[in-house]
């Protein structure tokens, strides 16, 4: 019996490493390839896995290429605009719907569902106008505008607002508190967990976006890196040392944050559910 | 009495007028950047529009008239068909086994979490730039292994046969440890002893996945099937990304969202990328309807 658990173990480990080592072959692979000469890289008589010696040239060949500092402020500012609104708005309308008993709620949960049903892209026409009409195009602001609000978030913390006991909002108003004082001060700060969980939410789905980017974006400058990326694969397809040199760049700062907050990140992702 | 009764009255205002204090900005909001833009995405599918929005003229349904007799339409929504049904129920099951295989204490549990969620947090440019240059015909590493059992070489992306399958499994890849951490959260939520019976019993590890796991994992594999099928029916990024438009493959593998984007945003005719975008509409709408009817046939909530 003994015998068998450690046997039957040991296969589980030999299969989760096999699939973990599909996972992160083609990572392994862009930092490989970004390291090599071009030569290296489309090298097939001998094949070249590791490069001879480790190159930097495609990396400072991108950076002088793609202003890699406007494209990380860029993003840094997108996601950090996205998620102050998300938070803000949804933990407004979450503490409305959750815990405040007002004429027309059933109507406003309603519409929040409903918003999650439908497919993004159906704004995406009325909303490119909009700003183009602002002449905001190519701005932070247009980077931000889809999600200056959140029913997805909403209905997040709606569910975490709901789950805190009755007696402390009783409790409060006994002791005088106005509603926006009990929610800020008493019930707000309970909700931490949802609040970092749709942060997380935001900054990760914001990150990776985009088919907004590239309509409302379009200016070398304005972009964020996901956009940028894309233009960079059209313009050298042919260089892959420079193409995975950008795209290790684009990806470092997200996958730094996720070794450092990886408890957070997949709690805050197991807890959203998410809808993408 | 009455000053109770006043009292209570005061409270269902004030309840009233902050109620919608804090709902105004996410409705100000919803209405504004989502429920509007419907109604104009719908108004928008009846007009013909000219170059940078110009000379728009009322043409009814001949937008719909023109999608339904293009067969490039019937074929964008065949691939998002394709799509789904290969990268849906594999992501699933795959994801499945493993939280499965990953619900015990067990040496390394959070690295092999860790691992399998991390092309989540990839840029898709980037997730699909490499799985491009992985699959590259001539020097790609696919083919080099390929090669070396002495098969091979295959045209990956550029087959118009195979390369959606390919697309499809760069989906798979991208979305295993998303599902998975879902499945997790949803194991735990089962009672330990559900297994400690079966083990008395002498069920082993296959019998107790396939008599306890699934059925009780139930509710969690619903939300998931439902989301990821809805969000599949929406690809766009892998395969803008993958497939040049000079791809031959390209026929074959370009999504609805695809055609939407290229319409509306390339050819600058946005009256047929808003007729496109409502056909995608009502087929989320009907899949969803399904979805929630059939839910009751298999999905088990205690």
């Amino acid at each position: 019996m003994k015998h068998n658990q450690t046997g039957s173990m040991a296969c589980l480990h030999i299969i989760l490493i096999l699939g973990g080592a599909v996972m992160l072959i083609p990572f392994a692979w862009m930092i490989l390839t970004a390291f090599k000469s071009a030569t290296e890289a489309t090298q097939i008589d001998p094949f070249v896995i590791f490069p001879k010696t480790w190159r930097t040239d495609s990396f400072t060949s991108v950076i002088s290429k793609m202003n890699f500092f406007r494209l990380y402020l860029n993003t840094l500012l997108m996601i950090a605009g996205r998620v102050f609104f998300a938070v803000v708005t949804a933990s407004l309308a979450g503490y409305a719907l959750g815990r405040i008993h007002f004429k027309g709620k059933n109507l406003c949960f309603s519409l929040v569902m409903f918003q999650m049903m439908v497919p993004v892209q159906i704004f995406i026409i009325p909303q490119y106008l909009m700003v183009s009409r602002m002449g905001l195009l190519n701005t932070t602001f247009s980077l931000i505008f889809p999600g200056l609000v959140t029913a997805f978030g909403t209905f997040l913390l709606r569910q975490s607002y709901m789950a805190l006991p009755a007696d402390l909002e009783e409790a409060a108003r006994l002791d005088g508190c106005s509603i926006p004082q009990t929610f800020f001060y008493i019930m707000a700060p309970l909700t931490r967990s949802g609040m970092i969980a749709l942060g997380i939410f935001t900054a990760l789905f914001g990150y990776k976006d985009l088919m907004w980017p590239l309509i409302a974006n379009p200016d070398q400058n304005a972009m964020p890196l996901s956009s940028a990326l894309a233009k960079l694969q059209g313009q050298f397809a042919a260089n892959y040392p420079e193409l995975m040199a950008a795209s290790l760049l684009a990806c470092v700062p997200m996958v730094v944050l996720y070794v450092i907050f990886q408890k957070q990140f997949i709690e805050g992702i197991a807890t959203s559910g998410g809808k993408l | 009495m009455n000053g109770k009764k006043d009292a209570a009255a005061k409270r269902m205002q004030k309840q009233n007028f902050w109620g919608w204090v804090f709902f105004a900005p996410t409705l100000a909001g919803l209405l504004i950047l989502n429920i509007i833009p419907i109604f104009q995405t719908i108004y928008k599918s009846f007009f013909q529009t000219g170059a940078f929005g110009r000379g728009n003229r009322f043409v009814g349904l001949e937008n719909y008239a023109r999608m339904f007799s293009d067969g490039q339409v019937w074929q964008s929504l065949l691939n998002t068909f394709v799509y789904t049904l290969i990268e849906v129920p594999a992501s699933i099951l795959i994801a499945l086994i493993l939280a499965a295989m990953l619900n015990r204490k067990m040496r390394g549990r959070s690295v092999y979490r860790t691992i399998y969620f991390l092309p989540m947090v990839a840029a898709p440019a980037a997730v699909a730039m490499v799985w491009r240059w992985l699959y590259n015909s001539e020097f790609g590493l696919l083919n080099h292994l390929l090669k070396l059992v002495g098969l091979g070489p295959v045209n990956w992306i550029s087959d118009p046969n195979i390369a959606l399958v390919s697309v499809g499994i760069v989906g798979i890849w991208s979305v295993i440890g998303y599902n998975m951490v879902l499945f997790l959260a949803g194991l735990q939520e089962i009672p330990g002893d559900y297994y400690e019976a079966a083990e008395i019993d002498g069920a082993g590890p296959v019998r107790q996945f396939l008599n306890i796991t699934i059925p009780l994992i139930s509710p969690t594999t619903f939300f998931v099937t439902t989301t990821r099928i809805i969000a599949a029916m929406q690809v766009f990024d892998v395969i803008y990304m993958m497939i040049d438009r000079a791809n031959p493959a390209l026929p074959t593998t370009q999504s609805l969202v695809y055609l939407f984007y290229k319409y509306s945003f390339i050819e600058s005719d946005q009256g047929y990328g808003s007729a496109i975008v409502v056909l995608l509409l009502a087929i989320i709408m009907v899949l969803t309807v399904i979805q929630n009817v059939a839910q009751k046939k298999w999905v088990h909530y205690n």
